[in-house]
């Protein structure tokens, strides 16, 4: 009996989402799994380029902070190219452009440049190793000049002087310009739809063309888009609190 | 190579476009900036809650997907919204006006902080002075603000007009044939893709390359009275 009139219960639901609610959120929810999986998708490889970039671009910004002689140049070079052009370009450089490239179709890169998901990892993660570079650039130059003297004087190497005083000082320093990547990472990880990943966007695209709707799949998409920023951005302040907490005015 | 040359004049158009479209939607995007950082630092409630939601939203949701929505989602309110007031017919929003539109409603919310913080750079006292000298509103707005609010805002609206540049290359999604739309056609049909993509990466860079020169003499220029040294 109650099982009947809980069935009833949904069916009015259903309903009134296909009928009279301008948006059919029931459907929505019904492909919960569909954007379950594109939820996954853009959550992986956004953090997976992001470690991935922040481990490369450490040693870069280290390289251009200290004037390297060509590979300041090289990365100097590198950021400019990356950060001067769309990522949707650089995707389909990498997706379309390099498998017409010979040496990578017959060699065994082909393993890797032939899957949509290596390629987008690997834009992402170039792409956004040329923006955090420059993020550290800039962190790594403000660690005040006295600290990094202090460290001379007690006799530390350069080795040292990088790896425990301008590096972790830098990095902390570097936090709020971060957070401000992270998030245009996550807004930029849209193009992976282009090139057939579905990610939360590629979900709603799927849901839009599988059942000829205009609204729900993009708001669905965008809703989803829009909780994910806001704990990240949660998370990215509560981390900046413990971090700066040295800097905040002492509570009486 | 050849093939390039060929489709050298496509490409080339496709890249008036790109310009085109920046260009259109950096004026939308300073209108909605102007507008957001008025609601901001208004005093009316509602202006601050509109100005403040509008703000978040967009920060909250990336630029495709808002494109796509506005794309599909606005062409169908509109028919929807016609056959239920009967005002008007079918109508088809194209490529061009969605794809402006969106960008310069996105990177309005950008420049509302750019504007915003842009006016709260100036000194107070120099409005005061201004009011106390009798000054009306609008020669207030043009005399005092307005000259400050433009170099104070330099900066930031660099910052966005280059990142603006570069997003105008998702508009070949909607089906645009602006730069990247071109390349991928002409690559296709020719079956040399990489050759393409790359000489639209070095247009872009190009773009850039020149956005920079020029927004770095703006700057110089606005900053004349500043600089001393």
């Amino acid at each position: 009996m109650a099982e009947a009139e809980k069935f009833n219960h949904w069916e009015a639901i259903q309903q009134f989402s296909e009928n009279v609610s301008p948006i059919d959120f029931y459907l929505i929810f019904e492909n919960w799994r569909l954007f379950l999986d594109g939820a996954w998708h853009t959550v992986v490889l956004v953090s997976l380029s992001l470690l991935i970039a922040g481990m490369i671009a450490i040693p870069l910004a280290v390289c251009q902070v200290n004037r390297v002689p060509i590979l300041a140049r090289v990365v100097g070079a590198y950021t400019y190219f990356f950060r001067g052009t769309p990522l949707l370009l650089q995707l389909y450089l990498i997706y379309y452009g390099f498998s017409e490239i010979d040496f990578i179709r017959n060699g065994f890169l082909w393993v890797v440049f032939k899957d949509a998901w290596w390629c987008t990892l690997i834009a992402f993660t170039i792409n956004s190793a040329a923006y955090t570079t420059e993020i550290l650039r800039g962190a790594f130059e403000q660690v005040p000049r006295g600290e990094v003297e202090a460290a001379s004087a007690s006799g530390m190497s350069t080795w040292k002087k990088y790896s425990r005083i301008i590096v972790p000082s830098g990095l902390r320093r570097a936090l709020p310009a971060y957070s401000n990547e992270v998030i245009f990472m996550i807004h930029g990880s849209v193009v992976a739809s282009t090139v057939t990943i579905i990610d939360i966007l590629g979900a709603g695209r799927i849901l839009n063309g599988k059942y000829y709707l205009a609204y729900e799949g993009f708001i669905a998409a965008a809703v989803l888009y829009m909780i994910i920023v806001f704990f990240v951005t949660r998370g990215f302040n509560f981390w900046e609190k413990q971090w700066f907490a040295h800097l905040r005015p002492r509570e009486t | 190579m050849d093939s390039v040359i060929a489709y050298m004049p496509s490409i080339m158009k496709g890249t008036g476009i790109t310009i085109l479209v920046s260009i259109a939607s950096v004026l939308i995007a300073v209108f909605f900036g102007l507008l957001g950082a008025w609601g901001k630092l208004s005093n009316s409630r509602a202006a601050n809650r509109t100005a403040n939601a509008y703000t978040t939203l967009i920060r909250g949701v990336p630029d495709l997907v808002l494109m796509l929505l506005i794309f599909y989602g606005g062409q169908q309110l509109l028919n929807d919204l016609g056959d239920a007031t009967g005002l008007w017919g079918y109508v088809e929003i194209n490529h061009f006006t969605a794809g402006v539109g969106t960008i310069g409603f996105i990177f309005g919310a950008y420049m509302t902080e750019t504007f915003r913080g842009a006016y709260l750079a100036i000194p107070g006292g120099q409005i005061e002075a201004g009011v106390a000298c009798g000054m009306g509103r609008v020669s207030l707005m043009l005399r005092i603000i307005w000259p400050q609010l433009v170099r104070y805002a330099l900066p930031s609206f660099s910052n966005n007009w280059l990142v603006l540049l570069k997003t105008t290359a998702l508009v070949s999604v909607l089906g645009l044939h602006e730069l990247v739309y071109e390349s991928m056609t002409a690559g296709r049909s020719t079956r040399e893709l990489f050759p393409f993509l790359f000489v639209a990466l070095a247009i872009y860079l190009v773009l850039t390359t020149i956005s920079n020169l020029g927004l770095r003499w703006l700057d110089r220029k606005y900053s004349d009275g500043l600089r001393r040294a």
